[in-house]
């Protein structure tokens, strides 16, 4: 039998419609009982609602929820895939932060011109989180340390290194802010301006991060290097005995994380402020962690969830206008992780009595001339 | 969904009276009168008409079964004819969608074990759980201390209830030894004091035999004679017919999901009730001819493999295996048999020693290579190496074959490919499954292991390890399984069968040797040897000799 475990991360399927019912429960759920915390703080829900609703349909809104929806996506992917085979990746934040540091960096000297500069960023980027990544994958297979406890100290070591480099490398001092310098405008990604009525554009990222949807797929789904995955999370000494080498497997996936997890800040820096500062974005790894658990690890599950998740942290500060508190939204965010797991397993549940139910009838009915008496 | 033809069809079964035990009318008078006598004392347990479906699979109909107040009742039957799903019921584990289970007389709906044990009944699973750094006092107690000052345990009273039990029915048990130091026989016997320290009145057990040595069976048959003695009720499950005949007072013969016949022992032979459970002719497992080739598929030399500690747990083991020849390895469990496996497949390190496979030399490859240099593998315990238990049938088709056709083309796994393939392999090996996209957990254990067969023939392997093939399988899957072990033996195939069975070891091997303590003691004719000879090597009687 499937454990909770496997239903939470998404390595038992949910048939059909069901697959969506469960994050819509989850959705409603979570807006009562942040209905139920407003109207405890005296606050009027609807408002709240009307709110953020308001903030989509502006079309300067909707680049802003697009664009960090973009960074959230390609984070929580490089989160699934540890998660499919069972590794827990909670380093990706600071795999992302310590190659956009040294990305930064390089992208800033200018080695190479235009969009050649472009691809070294990335290739930088991708190769220092990697080898990040790596060293957690190793130690787990060498030493036996757990990934977890591994990641999290790494992630620690990242933000000193990272903060040691730009102040006594990388940093140029601008005003109050320390920052690599920026990358030239010949090697910036850019945007895209499909959504009329807003000079904003859409972070190029975009494109990349679809591509990177649907190669996490067919990798998993279609090709042995993501069977052997898949086998690995699902059943360790089954893969072991089919030939599965499950150390070279932890590694791979941890590196192949990794790299992925570099891509999470190039949004930022090669399409938004273009350096590595005190204002670069943190926290995506963690986000990323509960999109994952959002869509569990099925990529059209966490694209939504990326833009469940960047629709309600950009819109939070519109609260403001109609005077209640913007953290209102965490809670809404933690209660939407919550209950969809709460949701998954009910809908798990049902959907296992309801085919029992339906074998039933059509035992029942055959089985009759049989006529087991009594 | 009609039932095959077959001599021994049956359709109505009614139930009158506990006690009154009906057999099919195919019986003769006197079969039926000396049967009906079986007399009976008032019901510990009655089920009446449990139904139970799940998807898929075989599941429970119109089960009746009374089970006498201080009797010892076996449940027979193959597996995957209900009888765990049926037990699982009775334990509070599932809840059937039809029918009344009545204990004592009266009338309960279990939702969880609790419940169950609250009522007075105790289950000891086939596969024992304790905790083995645990002592048997830790291991008894567990979930249910007994508390001093309402915080601290109070080791002090459990330790007088344990040896209360353990006098009271001659069980032996010491408390304060630690469960890794104790043998099989006695683990089972802390697993039986665990649910009696419960309160437990009815006992059921799982193929409790399963584990056991001969000698060691006795001892328990002695132990559970002592419990009905002393009043309880015991539900023993079995498919070995033999020792459900020895100790049993009533068996019930549970068949494609019901039961079709409740028996007395002295009234049936072995042969009898195997056919009530089968419905049909039995199979044997004897090699008519041999077909051993002067060739030598594989060799092994002076195989030495140790723990972690350094404790050599197979030591200088040799043996070669001709094409078409069965070599049988013989020996209690935990003599080192898994090790000498898992060294063979490359899943454990080699101390020492060599491997030769077809004229290569495979000591240095790792598993995937020895799988794609032709060795098939049948593992001992299927659902922790041979299946992943959540994933469809075609997708367990690839396992352990996730670089051959048809299942992969170049780096990409080929589903048309797998999928056909299992279709053939559901087909030729008869695997009972409504389609191929249903997960593995949903097949009976039989079904589970003809598909693990199919698949690991379906790459004309050179050596095919075989390590217990036909453990927890229906006589009918038990003897597919058999036919196509002999059908590849014929083509040229060696192979390398750990069996605890001694009939199918000595029945299908060519040669036999056996292993004790790691070594390999003896070499041993098949054609010559008894089982009892068998037995009594493999426990090392005849050792110093």
């Amino acid at each position: 039998m499937s454990t909770f475990l496997d239903r939470l991360f998404g390595r038992v399927k949910l048939g059909g419609w069901l697959a969506v019912v469960a994050p819509l429960l989850a959705v409603v759920f979570a807006v009562l009982i942040t209905s139920g915390v407003l109207l405890v703080a005296g606050k009027p829900p609807l408002d709240a609602f009307t709110a953020l609703a308001h903030y989509v349909v502006q079309p300067s809104g909707a680049v802003l929820i697009i664009n960090f929806a973009t960074q959230y996506y390609i984070s929580a992917l490089a989160v699934a895939i540890g998660f499919r085979m069972n590794l827990f990746n909670i380093g990706v934040d600071g795999q992302y932060r310590l190659a956009a540091v040294v990305a930064a960096g390089v992208g800033g000297a200018a080695l190479l011109p235009g969009v050649l500069n472009i691809i070294l960023v990335m290739v930088v980027a991708v190769l220092v989180a990697a080898l990040w990544a790596a060293i957690a994958g190793l130690l787990k297979v060498t030493r036996g340390v757990s990934e977890v406890i591994s990641t999290i100290m790494l992630n620690a070591i990242a933000t000193g290194i990272g903060s040691w480099l730009v102040i006594r490398y990388l940093g140029v001092r601008s005003g109050n802010e320390l920052a690599t310098k920026e990358i030239p405008p010949d090697s910036r990604v850019p945007g895209l301006s499909v959504i009329p009525g807003t000079s904003a554009q859409v972070t190029g990222f975009i494109v990349l991060a679809a591509i990177f949807g649907v190669a996490y797929y067919v990798l998993l789904n279609r090709t042995r290097f993501g069977f052997d995955l898949r086998a690995t999370g699902r059943s360790e000494s089954a893969a072991v005995a089919s030939g599965v080498n499950v150390k070279r497997m932890v590694v791979t996936t941890m590196v192949l994380s990794g790299a992925i997890a570099g891509f999470a800040g190039m949004p930022e820096l090669l399409g938004g402020s273009y350096k590595y500062g005190t204002n670069f974005p943190t926290g995506l790894g963690f986000t990323g962690i509960a999109i994952a658990l959002l869509g569990r690890n099925n990529p059209v599950g966490m694209a939504i969830g990326a833009l469940v998740w960047s629709f309600l942290d950009n819109s939070k500060n519109s609260l403001q206008l109609v005077d209640i508190s913007p953290e209102i939204v965490q809670i809404m965010q933690g209660t939407i992780v919550l209950s969809v797991i709460v949701a998954y397993e009910l809908v798990h549940r049902y959907a296992q009595a309801a085919k029992q139910r339906r074998v039933s009838r059509e035992l029942a009915v055959p089985s009759q001339p049989e006529g087991a008496a009594a | 969904m009609a039932l095959p033809p077959g001599p021994l069809v049956y359709s109505h079964y009614h139930c009158l009276s506990p006690g009154h035990y009906h057999r099919p009318s195919t019986g003769t008078p006197q079969e039926e009168a000396a049967i009906t006598t079986a007399t009976a004392t008032e019901p510990a347990v009655e089920l009446a008409g449990i139904t139970k479906r799940f998807p898929g699979v075989v599941a429970n109909r119109d089960i009746d079964l009374h089970v006498a107040k201080g009797q010892i009742h076996a449940l027979v039957g193959e597996n995957g004819a209900g009888k765990s799903t049926l037990m699982k019921i009775l334990y509070g584990m599932q809840r059937p969608d039809e029918g009344e289970i009545r204990i004592n007389g009266s009338p309960v709906a279990f939702h969880t074990p609790a419940d169950a044990i609250a009522a007075g009944i105790g289950m000891v699973h086939q596969h024992f759980m304790l905790a083995d750094n645990l002592t048997v006092l830790e291991n008894v107690i567990l979930g249910s201390e007994p508390r001093k000052g309402g915080v601290a345990v109070d080791f002090g009273a459990a330790r007088k209830k344990i040896k209360e039990i353990s006098d009271a029915y001659g069980l032996g048990i010491t408390p304060d030894v630690a469960v890794e130091e104790l043998g099989v026989g006695d683990r089972q016997r802390v697993e039986i004091l665990k649910v009696l320290y419960r309160g437990a009145r009815i006992l059921i057990l799982d193929e409790p035999t399963a584990v056991l040595v001969p000698h060691e069976v006795d001892e328990l048959f002695d132990n559970l004679r002592g419990l009905v003695r002393e009043g309880l009720t015991i539900l023993f499950i079995s498919h070995k017919l033999d020792e459900v005949l020895r100790v049993a007072d009533a068996i019930t013969v549970i068949r494609r999901g019901t039961t079709v016949a409740t028996v007395n022992p002295q009234d049936v032979t072995a042969r009898q009730l195997a056919e009530l459970m089968v419905g049909s002719e039995l199979p044997s497992p004897e090699t008519r001819e041999s077909t051993v080739t002067e060739v030598v598929a594989f060799s092994v030399r002076d195989l030495t493999v140790r723990t972690a500690d350094g404790r050599a747990i197979v030591e200088g083991v040799s043996f070669d295996i001709h094409k078409g020849e069965v070599l049988g390895i013989a020996g209690v469990e935990g003599n080192g048999q898994a090790e000498l496996v898992e060294a063979i497949m490359g899943m454990r390190p080699l101390a020492s020693g060599s491997l030769t496979l077809n004229g290569r030399d495979i000591t240095g490859w790792p598993t995937l290579k020895r799988r794609e240099g032709g060795i098939g593998y049948i593992p001992e315990d299927r659902h922790r190496h041979g299946l992943l238990l959540e994933a469809p049938l075609w997708e367990n088709r690839i396992l352990g074959h996730q670089t051959r056709r048809p299942n992969v083309k170049g780096i990409w796994i080929d589903r048309a490919g797998a999928r056909e393939d299992t279709r053939r392999i559901v087909e030729e090996y008869d695997v009972r499954t409504p389609g191929i996209d249903v997960d593995a957990a949903a097949l009976s254990g039989g079904n589970q292991q003809k598909l693990i067969v199919g698949r690991e023939m379906s790459s004309d392997p050179l050596l095919l390890i075989a390590s217990h093939p036909t453990r927890g399988v229906d006589v009918g899957a038990q003897a597919a399984i058999w036919d196509h072990l002999r059908t590849a033996r014929a083509a040229g195939l060696a192979v390398l069968l750990i069996s605890a069975d001694l009939d199918e070891l000595i029945g299908l091997s060519d040669s036999l040797k056996v292993i004790l303590r790691g070594r390999i003691v003896a070499d041993v004719d098949p054609a010559e040897v008894t089982p009892e000879q068998l037995g009594s090597a493999m426990t090392g009687a005849g050792e110093g000799a």
